[in-house]
């Protein structure tokens, strides 16, 4: 008490004064305590900036002036996840409204679209984002491919975006039943045909009744015979829980995989080529260098940076997370834009006596759709999976050191791509001109096996020769990476020219139109 | 520099390094049964979304066959994918359900049409064009009596297969 008196008599402030002084500073002092270190003003700084923060410490402290440039990655992976982001926005909030019912499903989705407030726009978001992730993420493989970023130590990181790319069409079809309108219900019974398809083998060897790993599958993924509330149910828990945990797994471990393969991949004569920075780029280590790390362990062993200087790198903040925010900032306003504009469709409810006449799958799968009207079990499942396995050993298989970081990189190079593109082009038309001009095996010899009409049909003719090109370019240039540039640009080529056939020149009854309105009335 | 005295081939003793050590087999062992344990109970739990009742509706129905139906002509009963014939006093049932990847494919007056992949079916079923693996399956029918029939979509018969009206 005594003391309380004596404080005031000094002419202290009162603990009231002190009381709203500090009201005063708490905006401030909470801003300063929310970021660990102050504001991104000297090296140092830039440094616990980044470090010292939950969500940004994933990235490097600094960052090489190669990976930074646009043409060494145009952004792709950051907006692949920008994509996500969106994605996991706008999908919650359609959670809100949407049932997943048969019937009650297309009506909440008419609702979200005409009714609720922002509904139409939130869910044309969602929609375009969905698009633009599966193509980016292609476009995102296609780069890191033609730059030979697979190369050790990164080979595990391509086997885990071949995963990421899985899980981003498995979403993407997922999300394609639940409006249950007649699009929907006839692309998910393709599909869930396509799962079962195993059959036309099985049946033709005759083992079909003690071996049926196509019913299982079908039976497993429709929870029946046919697409119905079991199907709605399990496809929509697949949409919305269990892929986008997956995805988020695989996102943690491909992240945190660029981080410790030392960031990414860049020629051996990156810092020739780059020359000196520039004067404008924030001079290295300007203060006194601090131990910013603290060293668990020592271990022996090779890691990503030993034996590099600093001198090529400058800080990440700002220059590499500008970088990503301006595409974070460029994605979203596209699949805004895209959203404004052009309104996700939605037919009419789901009819299972009436099929849509074309039915069409999702656009990205409409390539495998003109392989599956040729045979269900090569164009669904056969070559999907020699595709599959084939990108995912690429390297594995590819052990050499030209041209790493470089487009179009190593023996052949850029003539080789053009050659393979121009070759893969003619291939694919020529084999699809044939088909749809003369037909094939069935219409020929009627009482082919089926054996011989699943392995010889024209999807499994263009893959055997894409092949043999590769392997021709494979000798010709004595390189392993030739044959992939070769082969990766043939399938590119390939899976451009069947998509658009299937989207734009097959009209009913799967049958060939130069265009839309040639289509016969229906 | 001395070298260590080896000796020569005698009996394996106990301080020998044994084939696999046992910690090794010990802690190999522990491995394999985790990853054991992991499998089966991922086989286990994958039991259950295996379903044991189906719930398709049932696919065995009456239908009535109205007396305009002409021969050759299909007659479709509402919401059903089984194409109804009758030829003279023989009716039969062929399904509609395309053999590729199950669209409904569409009775014309030469045959089946499927929409989605263009394969083309006889009057018979019979696969004429396209990846339609297998021909249309005739379906099992029964004669209740007048123009009324129980047909079992999801019991397939030899083709050619009719009763009588």
């Amino acid at each position: 008490m005594n003391n309380v008196v004596e404080k005031r008599n000094a002419g202290e402030e009162s603990a009231v004064g002190r009381f709203v002084e500090n009201l005063k500073a708490a905006p401030h002092r909470f801003t300063e305590t929310m970021f660990r270190s102050g504001r991104p003003h000297s090296d140092r700084t830039r440094s616990t900036f980044v470090f010292g923060n939950v969500f940004l410490h994933l990235h490097s402290v600094r960052t090489h002036r190669w990976s930074l440039r646009w043409s060494a990655t145009w952004g792709l992976g950051i907006a692949a996840f920008s994509c996500f982001f969106v994605l996991v926005a706008t999908g919650v909030l359609l959670m809100f409204y949407y049932k997943p019912y048969p019937d009650v499903a297309y009506l909440s989705i008419k609702d979200i679209h005409f009714v609720v407030p922002t509904g139409r726009f939130i869910r044309n978001i969602h929609r375009w984002s969905g698009n633009m992730m599966v193509v980016i993420v292609l476009l995102h493989m296609a780069r890191v491919f033609y730059t030979a970023a697979y190369r050790p130590p990164r080979e595990f990181n391509w086997v885990t975006g071949m995963g990421l790319l899985a899980v981003t069409l498995g979403l993407s079809f997922t999300g394609y039943l639940l409006p249950w309108d007649q699009l929907a219900y006839w692309a998910i019974t393709i599909g869930a045909n396509i799962a079962q398809s195993p059959r036309e083998v099985t049946d033709a060897l005759g083992m079909t009744q003690w071996f049926d790993v196509g019913g299982l599958q079908k039976l497993i993924l429709l929870g029946s015979e046919e697409v119905g509330e079991e199907a709605l149910i399990r496809f929509y828990l697949f949409h919305v829980m269990i892929l986008p945990l997956a995805l988020v797994a695989l996102i943690a471990v491909h992240f945190w995989r660029i981080r410790k393969d030392g960031g990414l991949a860049r020629p051996v004569d990156a810092d020739t080529r780059l020359g000196p920075p520039s004067g404008e780029v924030y001079p290295v280590f300007t203060e006194a260098p601090q131990k910013t790390y603290s060293l668990a362990a020592i271990v022996k062993g090779r890691t990503a940076v030993v034996g590099r200087g600093p001198e090529q790198t400058i800080p990440s903040m700002p220059h590499l997370l500008f970088g990503e925010a301006a595409v974070f900032m460029l994605t979203i306003a596209l699949s805004v834009i895209l959203a404004i504009f052009l309104d996700a469709p939605l037919k009419e409810v789901a009819n299972p006596a009436v099929p849509e006449n074309p039915a069409k799958a999702p656009w990205y799968f409409l390539g495998l759709q003109e392989l599956v009207s040729h045979s269900a079990f090569m164009g669904g499942i056969g070559i999907p999976m020699i595709v599959l396995i084939g990108l995912g050993l690429i390297p594995y298989l590819d052990r050499e050191t030209e041209g790493t970081g470089i487009w179009f990189g190593g023996p052949g190079g850029r003539p080789l791509v053009v050659g393979s593109a121009i070759f893969g082009l003619a291939a694919v038309v020529a084999v699809e001109a044939f088909v749809i001009r003369f037909g094939w095996i069935r219409q020929w010899w009627p009482n082919t096996p089926q054996l011989v009409v699943t392995l010889v049909n024209p999807g499994t003719l263009l893959t055997f020769l894409y092949a043999v090109y590769s392997v021709w370019c494979l000798r010709k240039y004595d390189s392993t990476r030739a044959g992939a540039l070769a082969l990766f640009t043939c399938f590119v080529c390939g899976f451009v020219v069947l998509t658009v056939i299937g989207s734009y020149f097959r009209g009913p009854n799967w049958d060939f139109y130069w265009s839309p309105s040639q289509w016969p009335g229906h | 520099m001395t070298t260590d005295a080896k000796p020569t081939q005698t009996a394996r003793s106990r301080l020998e390094p044994e084939a696999m050590p046992r910690r090794d087999f010990l802690g190999l062992a522990a491995w394999w049964s985790a990853a054991a344990a992991l499998l089966f109970g991922f086989l286990g739990a994958m039991r259950l979304p295996k379903a044991a009742v189906l719930p398709s509706p049932s696919k065995k129905f009456k239908v009535t066959l109205p007396a305009s139906v002409a021969t050759g002509q299909p007659y479709v009963p509402a919401g059903r994918s089984v194409a109804i014939y009758k030829d003279g006093a023989n009716v039969y049932a062929i399904s509609t359900v395309c053999t590729h990847l199950g669209c409904i494919v569409k009775a014309t007056d030469s045959g089946f049409d499927c929409p989605c992949h263009g394969s083309k079916f006889a009057k018979d079923g019979s696969v004429l064009k396209g990846p339609a693996p297998k021909g249309l399956p005739w379906v099992e029918l029964k004669h209740l009596g007048g123009d009324i029939f129980l047909v079992d979509e999801g019991k397939a018969v030899a083709a050619g297969t009719t009763v009588i009206a």
